[in-house]
């Protein structure tokens, strides 16, 4: 039985690193909490979801799994159309207005879900189950989680690569360390923040997307998964990519073995568990 | 301020204006927007305790539906386990004792941070709250949570009254009689050297602190004074409600009072009233005409946040000053 937990520690780790992973570029590069994050993630659940239906089972497997991509690529849309119409004002205001004009946003989004999708169930689940379940030393699995392992993994190196190596990585991480040192260096700051809160959605839309198979999208789809992403990039240390990946493990092994051992309790306890690291490590754990 | 200084200043001659004409608010309203109005009241009491922390010490927190919470199960805890002790005089200060316990243990860890980390703090603070409440559904009733009856009140019953007779009879008046202690409480402690503090700190926290000011206490003190404050105004909440569920320690409730004190303007000490009054009508006004209310809230929000960042009292403030200058120059 411990395989399967530590499995499912790892598969809840997977989601929530593309989540905070999402949520802490945004918070590095543009100084914002985004709280419509969790709304994000549940747009990209939505649109897979309908398109894995309206696809059905005509169309080769194949397709299936790359309709997941659909997430990234129409929340990333969604996230240009925000950051141009309403984000973009708020980099020289306090952080009260930054927080309340994502808050708005959240509960607009939460509308603007209702009013497209209404409020039934979009099961989606062909992807989950053409792939059936693979034997891990005598214990059965679904394949399908370990896929989205994979592609947590694939996307963390990317964006690994991409910030260490690439020109716009590192300009991103210029702006993220000092935000008026890079405006003095000539970096086109308008052009950059827009693309690393486009980013940001589209890894959000990305996870919904991933996560549409194993259950049905909902209204109020993104509630909890904002909240574990938050719990991750405190207990991580805001804006660190580090953080984020040792604080998704933290909080996906603690939310599977919880569940495993103490079925009542798991949430609280997970708040117990980041309490405590905050008062031991205020500033996370690999925070500034 | 003495008893002089507070009639020469016109001030104090328009809040008391105000507090007759709210004592026949009762005659003037029809009972269901009686209700509204009460329900403005408590959160009015909530605004001015969040203001505290937001307009006059500087942290923005995200998780002050805790305390309301603390506040309101208290109330329901005691009619459930302790039906005895179930009389107002007993409620609200154990109300004000656990909304103080808990913003002290909350607060200890919170005040630590200051900006975007106090935030985020303290709404995963509240969705601790929010989880045991939620989880430990055979103490707390999870998330079809607890009804709460009518208390007594020194001795008085209210035994075979339907709960609308007492809203607008007896409880109206108690409200009142809170909201006006709570609002001279919370007047006194923003002009007391503490208050002017607390200012020192949010405008300048170094040098705040190069004076002798205990930075760290004394966000602490704010933080408890602020949570005691909403607290109160989650146990009056309660009895007009006559309900609680988990969702009051949920951060999106916590941000509704963010909201109501940015509505109507956290630089100015009556802003959150204001805010908190005007909020209650206009939420209740989207839900009860489109089911998309909640677009209609945030893009209220959003408006707000873009055009009029002072609030709705800031807004006038502005305008009178500005209506004061023409009328000097000319």
């Amino acid at each position: 039985m411990w395989i399967i937990y530590t499995l499912n520690g790892l598969y809840f780790a997977a989601l929530l690193f593309l989540i905070s992973l999402g949520l802490n570029i945004i918070l590095g590069v543009m100084g914002i909490l985004n709280l419509a994050h969790g709304s994000l993630y549940a747009i990209g659940a939505f649109i897979a979801a309908w398109i894995i239906i309206t696809l059905g089972t005509q169309v080769p497997p194949f397709f299936l799994y790359v309709s997941l991509l659909s997430g990234l690529v129409g929340v990333g849309i969604v996230g240009f159309l925000m950051e141009k119409s309403l984000i973009r004002f708020m980099y020289k205001r306090t952080l009260e207005y930054q927080l309340l004009l994502t808050f708005g946003a959240l509960m607009l989004l939460e509308d603007v879900i209702k009013m497209i999708w209404g409020g039934q169930a979009y099961y989606a689940s062909a992807p989950f189950e053409l792939l059936g379940k693979v034997d891990i030393f005598g214990n059965v699995y679904p394949a399908y989680f370990l896929f989205v392992m994979f592609i947590a993994l694939i996307a963390g190196l990317l964006i690994w690569l991409f910030m260490s190596k690439t020109k716009l990585g590192i300009m991103l991480r210029a702006i993220s360390l000092d935000r008026e040192m890079a405006t003095g260096l000539g970096l086109d700051i308008t052009g950059l923040s827009t693309f690393a809160f486009v980013l940001g959605a589209g890894l959000a839309g990305l996870a919904g997307a991933l996560v549409v198979p194993t259950t049905p999208a909902l209204l109020g789809f993104g509630h909890e998964p904002l909240i574990f992403g938050f719990i991750v990039v405190v207990v991580g240390g805001l804006g660190s990519l580090k953080g984020a990946l040792v604080g998704s493990l933290l909080v996906g092994f603690t939310r599977s073995f919880g569940i495993a051992v103490f079925p009542e309790i798991e949430l609280p306890l997970l708040f117990l568990i980041a309490g405590i690291i905050l008062v031991v490590k205020p500033e996370g754990l690999f925070g500034r | 301020m003495g008893l002089t200084g507070m009639v020469k200043n016109p001030r104090w001659i328009v809040y008391s204006l105000i507090f007759i004409a709210l004592l026949f608010i009762p005659r003037i309203l029809s009972i269901h927007d009686l209700m509204l109005f009460e329900y403005g009241i408590t959160f009015a009491i909530v605004g001015l305790g969040f203001n505290l922390l937001l307009g006059y010490t500087g942290l923005l927190s995200f998780g002050h539906g805790a305390y309301f919470a603390a506040g309101a199960y208290t109330i329901a805890m005691i009619s459930k386990y302790f039906p005895q002790a179930y009389s107002l005089e007993i409620l609200i200060p154990a109300a004000l004792f656990f909304s103080m316990v808990l913003s002290i243990i909350f607060g200890f860890v919170c005040v630590r941070h200051t900006k975007i980390f106090f935030s985020i703090l303290a709404l995963s603070l509240s969705m601790l709250l929010f989880a045991l409440l939620f989880k430990l559904y055979h103490i707390t009733g999870g998330s079809d949570g607890l009804r709460v009856p009518l208390p007594t009140l020194l001795g008085m019953s209210f035994k075979g009254i339907r709960r609308p007779e007492f809203l607008s009879g007896t409880y109206y008046y108690f409200l009142l009689g809170m909201f006006s202690v709570s609002f001279l409480v919370m007047k006194g402690i923003v002009s007391s050297p503490f208050g002017k503090a607390l200012q020192a700190i949010r405008d300048n926290e170094v040098r705040a602190e190069l004076i002798g000011i205990r930075v760290r206490r004394y966000r602490l003190y704010a933080f408890v004074i602020s949570g005691m404050f909403v607290g109160l105004g989650g146990a009056l909440w309660t009895f007009v409600n006559g309900h609680v569920t988990a969702d009051l320690s949920h951060w999106v409730f916590s941000g509704e009072i963010v909201y109501m004190t940015l509505l109507g303007g956290f630089g100015i000490f009556e802003g959150p009233i204001v805010g908190a009054i005007i909020f209650t009508y206009l939420k209740l006004y989207a839900m009860g005409n489109t089911q998309y209310w909640m677009f209609v809230i945030g893009g209220t929000l959003i408006v707000l946040v873009l055009l009029l960042p002072n609030g709705i009292a800031g807004a006038f403030a502005g305008l009178w000053t500005k209506i004061k200058k023409v009328i000097e120059e000319t």
